[in-house]
């Protein structure tokens, strides 16, 4: 053991180190004050955050199973300042909270198991990674004990989840079975295409698909979102969506590229039905997490849409659209977060005449929303476009009008909220909300990165650079 | 001279952010009306430059040509240049929206919003116009569709949310279906957007016949083209005045230009080939839009359905491939542009005043607003092809480069649109001879104010350029006839007709 394991893991052992200091303090009860803490929890991760940007290093631990290179590190820095983010929104929650510092250590537990997952070259440090992430979810998603609903929401969440990991773990064995080995390295080379590797294919992707909410195996995602705590909902619908992505990036492109062939067929009729599926829900929605809930499933298809082109170009476009999507989706729960910390209001129509109290905040959710739909000159319009650009590339014009079509659609329903927001009157709108500094700092980075993101060009190419590098 | 186009797309968005920090409405609608004057001053000097650049033998295709890297991996770049026709299409935006702010001069609902949307707006219209880069054009022609939709539904009248709602989504669904289009001629021209770059390459005859319905129908919603035009009527006619003249003037424009300089200009095989479908879709337009705004009561709906008549004969001439009817096309889309600003800016004073738009309900409004009444007929002049106004000039050269085409299809369809001004002539005179002319039917609207003096300027702008198209046109012609030419070239393979 050498100088290497430090720096290579950096991120890994730095996490560690914070959940340790975390739980000390626990034990100790030395700060009672719940805004300290949470200050210091997030300069924490604020300082992993900064920490991420140096001595980069391209490298493999543990005779190759866990693997390290610049674009993995982009990918556990973007996870990294989501959380950051969710934690700052999650402040108005918490501060009065009895079990503040659970909340972080589950927290960071998943993220660490992020981190693991993504990093790994081999399929039992992938199980590995995936259930320390799944696990304190659930637990997290019933984290208010008292609210029955999340307790309903938490057992859905637990059961799906485990079934599907056992559907990828019965994937993983047949692959095992064809190759004889784990190791991502070495089972490339006998992945041949034939029926049982196909079939098995099918098996770790619907596990895959299930953490991704991908139609058909979305239909715990929207009780789930529903039921838990708002914060929660946020880190769920896109954190633990991205680091998912970051392991399909990591399969597609690395494990599975010699069977291109066979795995753009499965994602097309899985982008075609999550598209359709999502939007179609989406319509009908009263609730506005079930309604973000739904739109994020979208979200999804239009993310498999540029994984599918299966270059660089389509892996680029899919991490900048995280990086856009972060930001829209999580201004879009921050608004919501306040609103129902305040209030306890999340319907659709509850949001009758939020301009005329809340003109700020009315704005931040409208420019989360035009975001999510693609609509210029929000980041969201340039991260849609690419992923629609690199899609493209194999030339399947069905599938790109299904996509670009689908786009009118999503944009009605967006147009809802913001109709209810900007243009219906209420007699009882939500009165003026005071939100905590910290909300509003999280708020604020996610406008700047709406309106930053998409015009300077500097994030995307860098993306790319680094492709091109690894 | 070579920043001025930069100035033109940043001077608009300079003017929607200093709208954002203003808080006292009147600085808002000043700083709104100073933008807008001092964009119609760039765009006059814009065309001046031009003029003087051509005389002096200047005969790049595109002038003030700029190129700046944007996204380098994707082979997408901030490139704006202009032709003559592109000339033309700035100067009328600049004009209708420095009109359309003078109309909207006394807005009392949230009139910061109100500004900021309509100069945003502005900025979307002006850099789909400059943009020879098709990401970048994208990037303004959808710019321009969500301020569309909150000026319709929180200022508007009638069935509002439904009307622009249903504009929201056939707007958006036109544009879905050219993303389609121009991701494939992306993919054609080698990995590039530019405009220059993809007409140099050429695209395959095969993949034009795929993909020229997309795009040309794609825009085709924009310009409110038959079966596509059911967001029109009711979009304009629920829309407030500056709304609606910026809908009809420049709007729907967008979807003309789009047609000609993407589609056509890029495909030149295909347009060949799907000529006679725009024909018979436009003959269509025509006569069905002249005949549907005859059944019309309301004034609004009226000058809707006749936008969809009169957007016909754009199509029209872009379909008949010669160099004058294209020319024509060009002509008609300022001057419709103009004359439907004037009409509906004339409809909101009156309504504003009357508070209906019936033609039933108004009468011997000459009488008691004489300036408002003469301004409305000699929209309704111009709309019926008066000589001496814009739209004579205009459906005339149309008609002449239609005539061009031998064969009885080409003239067949030339004699409907030609017929399709007799019914014109009906419906403009009917109506407005009911409304102005004749017995007050109201007492109320003896006391009624005439024009102030906001809406006598805007009026007296949009008047005056409707005369100087009318009566000298050849400053006109000159400018969007060479760039025709060569918009024909390409089609025909230098032979012109």
């Amino acid at each position: 053991m050498n100088m290497d394991f430090f720096i290579l893991m950096k991120s890994e052992l730095i996490l560690t180190v914070i959940i340790f200091i975390l739980l000390i303090l626990k034990i100790g009860e030395g700060i009672r004050d719940n805004a300290v803490l949470m200050h210091i929890a997030n300069g924490l991760l604020l300082l992993n955050f900064i920490a991420g940007f140096f001595m980069n290093r391209e490298g493999a631990l543990f005779s190759g199973m866990f693997v390290t290179n610049d674009v993995l590190s982009l990918e556990k820095n973007i996870l990294n300042f989501g959380t950051l983010l969710v934690s700052l929104q999650a402040f108005d929650w918490l501060k009065n909270h009895k079990h503040l510092l659970e909340f972080y250590l589950l927290l960071l537990s998943t993220l660490l198991g992020m981190f693991f997952m993504i990093s790994s070259q081999n399929f039992l440090m992938f199980y590995l990674g995936l259930e320390l992430s799944a696990i304190p979810l659930a637990a997290l998603v019933n984290f208010d004990l008292e609210r029955p609903r999340s307790s309903e929401a938490a057992f859905k969440m637990i059961i799906s989840s485990a079934f599907a990991s056992a559907i990828s773990l019965f994937g993983i064995s047949l692959l095992y079975g064809t190759t004889g080995t784990l190791d991502f390295a070495y089972m490339a080379d006998y992945l041949h295409g034939s029926e049982l590797q196909l079939f098995a294919f099918i098996m770790v992707f619907a596990g895959f698909a299930f953490k991704l909410s991908a139609v058909p195996f979305h239909l715990w995602t929207a009780d789930v979102y529903e039921g838990a705590p708002a914060p929660i909902t946020a880190y769920l619908s896109v954190i633990s969506k991205a680091a998912m992505v970051f392991v399909l990036i990591t399969v597609l492109g690395g494990l599975f590229r010699d069977l291109e062939g066979m795995w753009y067929n499965v994602l097309y009729l899985s982008i075609i039905v999550t598209i359709v599926v999502g939007n179609l829900f989406a319509i009908r929605q009263q609730n506005i997490k079930r309604f973000l809930a739904f739109s994020s499933i979208t979200q999804v298809g239009y993310i498999l849409l540029g994984l599918s082109a299966g270059n660089e170009t389509g892996f680029s476009s899919a991490i900048y659209f995280l990086i856009v999507y972060l930001f829209s989706n999580l201004a879009a729960f921050g608004v919501v977060t306040l609103v129902s910390a305040a209030t306890g209001k999340e319907g659709i129509d509850d949001y009758k005449g939020f301009y005329s109290t809340n003109p700020m905040l009315a704005l931040v959710m409208a420019l989360a929303l035009f975001s999510l739909a693609g609509i210029p000159p929000t980041a969201g319009f340039f991260g849609k476009m690419f992923l629609v650009t690199a899609g493209a590339g194999k030339g399947n014009y069905l599938l790109i009008a299904i996509a670009a079509l689908n786009m009118v659609v999503s944009l009605y329903y967006y147009l809802r909220v913001v109709k209810a927001m900007f243009v219906d009157k209420s007699e009882s709108p939500i009165a003026k909300l005071e939100g905590s500094l910290m909300s509003g700092l999280s708020l604020a980075i996610c406008m700047a990165g709406i309106i930053v993101t998409g015009f300077v060009s500097g994030l995307f190419e860098y993306i790319v650079s680094l492709f091109i590098k690894v | 001279m070579d920043m001025i186009l930069h100035i033109l797309i940043h001077v608009p968005l300079v003017t929607a952010l200093v709208l954002l920090l203003l808080r006292d409405p009147r600085q808002v609608r000043l700083a709104a009306l100073l933008g807008s004057a001092l964009q119609l001053v760039i765009s006059l000097v814009l065309l001046w430059g031009y003029r003087a650049e051509r005389k002096a033998g200047n005969t790049a295709q595109m002038l003030f040509e700029s190129m700046h890297e944007w996204y380098p991996s994707l082979g997408i770049n901030y490139h704006v240049g202009v032709d003559g026709i592109a000339v033309a299409m700035i100067l009328l935006t600049a004009i209708v929206v420095l009109c359309g702010i003078l109309f909207s001069w006394n807005v009392q609902q949230q009139p910061k919003e109100f500004f900021f949307l309509i100069v945003f707006l502005s900025a979307g219209a002006y850099g789909f116009f400059i943009s020879l880069d098709l990401f970048l054009m994208f990037f303004f022609l959808e710019l321009a569709v969500i301020p569309k939709y909150l000026l319709i539904a929180i200022w508007g009248s009638g069935k509002k949310v439904y009307s622009a709602n249903k504009l929201a989504l056939m707007l958006m669904g036109g544009s879905a279906l050219v993303l389609v289009g121009l991701l494939g001629m992306y993919y054609s021209a080698g990995n590039t957007f530019d405009l220059m770059k993809i007409a140099e390459a050429g695209i395959p005859p095969g993949l034009q016949s795929l993909l020229f319905p997309m795009i040309f129908i794609g825009f085709g919603v924009f310009t409110a083209m038959f079966p596509f035009h059911t967001w029109a009527p009711d979009g304009h006619s629920s829309a407030p005045t500056a709304a609606s003249m910026f809908l009809a003037g420049i709007s729907m424009k967008l979807g003309g230009y789009g047609c000609l300089r993407v589609a056509t200009y890029l495909m030149p095989e295909a347009a060949q080939q799907y000529s006679w479908l725009i024909i018979v879709l436009a003959s269509i337009a025509i006569l069905y839009g002249a005949f549907a705004t005859m059944m019309q009561k309301d004034l609004k709906y009226i000058n809707a359905y006749s936008s969809v008549s009169h957007c016909g004969f754009v199509l029209l001439g872009i379909g008949m491939l010669t160099t004058t009817a294209v020319a024509g096309a060009i002509m008609q889309m300022v001057s419709h542009g103009l004359m439907t600003a004037l009409f509906f800016a004339a409809i909101g004073m009156i309504y504003e005043r009357t508070h209906t738009r019936q033609v039933g309900e108004l009468g011997g409004l000459l009488k008691t607003l004489p300036f408002i009444s003469v301004v409305i007929f000699i929209a309704g002049l111009c709309s019926l092809g008066l000589p001496g106004l814009s739209g004579f000039v205009a459906e005339m050269t149309v008609f002449v480069g239609s005539w061009q085409n031998p064969g009885a299809f080409h003239r067949t369809a030339t004699i409907i649109g030609c017929a399709s001004i007799v019914v014109t002539a009906v419906y403009i005179l009917r109506a407005l001879g009911a409304s102005v002319m004749g017995p007050i039917r109201n007492e109320g609207y003896l006391r009624l104010q005439d024009a102030a003096w906001n809406e006598k300027l805007a009026s007296a702008i949009l008047i005056l350029a409707i005369l100087a198209i009318g009566f000298a046109p050849f400053w006109l012609t000159d400018l969007v006839m060479p760039d025709s030419q060569l918009i024909m070239n390409k089609i025909i393979g230098g032979v012109s007709p």
